[in-house]
């Protein structure tokens, strides 16, 4: 029997250990996450038990160290994950679900044991949340230019400024955020553990196009105190601390956008089956089945680099350059396939309430979060050394 | 307290299920495989026991062809300690499958067997009572609750007429119902840690047993398919085709 491309094929890189996890994962998506992705998106939120839930499954503790809590496991996994929660077909859970995945690295990277020991077990075993605050509003994909200070007086930080567009920002217990500790430019910036729970700190919810579910919020600190030992790594080499962290969430974004691609041709196929028109099954149409067709070609493609390329990371290598272009990929072949099966819907897939309406609103976020799609080209393109120094 | 538990590799619940163009059974061919969920429910069980301090020792068994293995990682991912697969390319049909069982309890000596009332692919429903009789022992079919009190398991059943409570003096066998209890995921480090967990593998003849079908099976078809239903718009016309298209009035 051939290949159905609406399901993952079999693959060379999966062991057992692999299969099995799937199944835990597609188990925990069918049961805990899609019966409701309806409903939590259009409420823009999701119940806080559902991170104790999928720690119990392994889902938050996925490539964190073992002695804070985390299970050691290959980049495999995660994509596993990605691509599992992407079928409830509402990237807003699973955005703020696994904000910690952003927040943290640069914790266990360069924090100080005791940080590590007091934050890192809570986050993952999902009694605490974690975000990532770098955007702030008047600097996004440009990090180097960000305003938000801090200043050492005595034994404290006074942070003052302000980021936005933060994932789980509204709900987050901790916050790993950018602040400039020295002079312009990248070498002047530095990372803080910040508790949000500090005097000084206030936030705003946020309302977006898709990812409703998702909680995202602008910050605001007016002259937030914070202890001098909330220093995570270096002061002013927080820089390459961003930097690095932006590998694994590419990966993951690209395995989320490719698998949301697939779902996109497995619920058109579905319905282009079950609908009629001018006296025969949608699919019967020549050129609706060509539509499936180019959904499938450009899905299995992006799915062939994307494992590639988690098998390169697996061998210790750094592919930065071919990880954003991969990013590119996987995010033009969702914005394909989400139009054509919208389009292939017609009506019913502009109400609110299908998978592929809000599949469809998730694209731009996917295009611009992360790294955009400009940036990762032009990413790509310095790393190549295709532009003088 | 040892336990055995054995579980079986089944066509996913989600699957829907073909039937071979040749008739000879259903299609399980690139068809996505998973362990009975009735024997899910007597690992979890099982688990349980071990977690209450109750048993000390969950070996989960599985039969049938080599891909048999990872239905038992899985159960070794849940929670059992070792596993044993008998493997065979025979088709196993109850009656085999209890006399392996049977030659397994003899060389592992367990205080109780938890198994799944029936598997979902041919609801069978039958191993569990053939290998109570093949051992003369007790048997607490359809579980829906389980207490063990010193030597005697009390097993609440569901019945037509409501609960009944029977109790068994171990060893015995438990077949498991579906509110027993709700089985925990095999979570991601569960699963690292099942890798380094045994399994040994066994032919039947190394366990004196000849596992040929006793029963031959001559066809498997699909049932017929229903035909759509209709609305009526009076008791008159819903009378009249009782009478006269369907025939049962």
């Amino acid at each position: 029997m051939s290949h159905d491309p609406t399901a993952p094929a079999s693959s060379p890189f999966l062991t057992e250990a692999h299969h099995l996890f799937r199944a835990t994962m597609h188990r925990f998506v069918a049961r805990e996450i899609e019966p409701y992705a309806a409903a939590w998106d259009e409420a823009e939120s999701f119940p806080r038990a559902l991170y104790e839930r999928a720690a119990e499954t392994g889902l938050l503790q996925i490539g964190f160290p073992a002695d804070y809590g985390g299970v050691d496991a290959d980049p495999f996994f995660g994509v596993i994950a990605a691509q599992e929660l992407a079928r409830a077909g509402c990237g807003g859970v699973a955005a703020s679900l696994l904000s910690h995945t952003i927040a943290l690295p640069p914790i266990v990277a360069a924090g100080p044991t005791a940080m590590k020991q007091r934050v890192l077990p809570e986050v993952l075993a999902g009694r605490r949340i974690a975000a990532l605050a770098i955007t702030e509003p008047e600097c996004g994909s440009d990090v180097a230019a960000l305003n938000t200070t801090a200043l050492r007086v005595g034994e404290e930080y006074v942070i003052n400024g302000s980021k936005t567009f933060i994932t789980s920002g509204m709900r987050a217990d901790y916050l790993t955020v950018a602040v400039r500790t020295g002079g312009p430019g990248k070498g002047g910036v530095s990372l803080l553990l910040v508790e949000t729970g500090r005097p000084g700190l206030t936030r705003t919810p946020l309302r977006k196009m898709g990812w409703w579910a998702s909680d995202t919020a602008t910050l605001y600190f007016d002259a937030v105190r914070v202890p001098a030992v909330n220093l995570i790594g270096r002061e002013n080499e927080g820089f390459g601390l961003i930097m690095r962290n932006f590998n694994r969430e590419r990966l993951g974004m690209a395995a989320g956008c490719i698998a949301s691609a697939r779902l996109c041709l497995e619920e058109t196929l579905r319905y282009a089956r079950a609908r009629r028109s001018f006296g025969q099954r949608l699919v019967d149409h020549q050129v609706v089945r060509h539509k499936l067709a180019d959904m499938a070609m450009r899905i299995e493609a992006s799915q062939a680099w994307l494992e590639q390329l988690a098998w390169q990371v697996m061998q210790g290598e750094d592919p930065v350059a071919s990880i954003c272009m991969l990013k590119n990929q996987a995010t033009l072949t969702m914005e394909y396939c989400a139009r054509e099966a919208v389009q292939t819907f017609g009506g019913a897939g502009y109400m609110r309430g299908t998978k592929v309406e809000r599949i469809y609103r998730e694209v731009r976020v996917n295009a611009i979060g992360g790294g955009a799609e400009e940036i990762m080209r032009e990413l790509a393109a310095r790393q190549w050394g295709w532009v003088a120094p | 307290m040892k336990l055995l538990v054995p579980v079986k590799r089944v066509v996913d619940y989600n699957v829907k299920v073909r039937v071979r163009a040749d008739g000879s059974g259903v299609e399980t061919s690139g068809v996505k495989m998973s362990m009975n969920p009735f024997d899910e429910i007597a690992v979890e069980e099982a688990v349980r026991l071990k977690e209450k301090g109750v048993a000390s020792e969950i070996v989960a068994v599985s039969m049938g062809v080599a891909a048999c293995a990872e239905t038992l990682r899985t159960a070794l991912a849940m929670g059992a300690d070792r596993g044993i697969l008998v493997e065979t390319e025979v088709e196993l049909q109850p009656l085999a499958v209890a006399k392996l069982l049977r030659a397994i309890v003899e060389k592992e000596s367990p205080r109780m067997v938890i198994l799944g009332k029936q598997a979902i692919d041919d609801d069978m429903n039958a191993t569990g009572q053939m290998l109570a009789a093949l051992l003369g022992w007790p048997q607490g079919t359809f579980a829906s609750k389980l207490v063990i009190e010193g030597d005697q398991a009390l097993v609440t059943r569901e019945v037509d007429g409501g609960l009944e409570t029977v109790s068994l003096t171990l060893p015995a066998i438990v077949t498991t119902d579906l509110r027993l209890n709700e089985p925990r995921y095999a979570s991601l480090p569960n699963i690292m840690k099942a890798r380094k967990k045994p399994i040994d593998i066994l032919k039947p003849a190394d366990l004196g047993v000849d596992p040929s079908p006793r029963l031959a099976v001559l066809n498997v078809a699909e049932p017929p398919r229903r035909q759509a239903g209709k609305k009526v718009a009076s008791v008159a016309e819903l009378v009249d085709k009782l009478k006269n298209e369907a025939k049962v009035i």
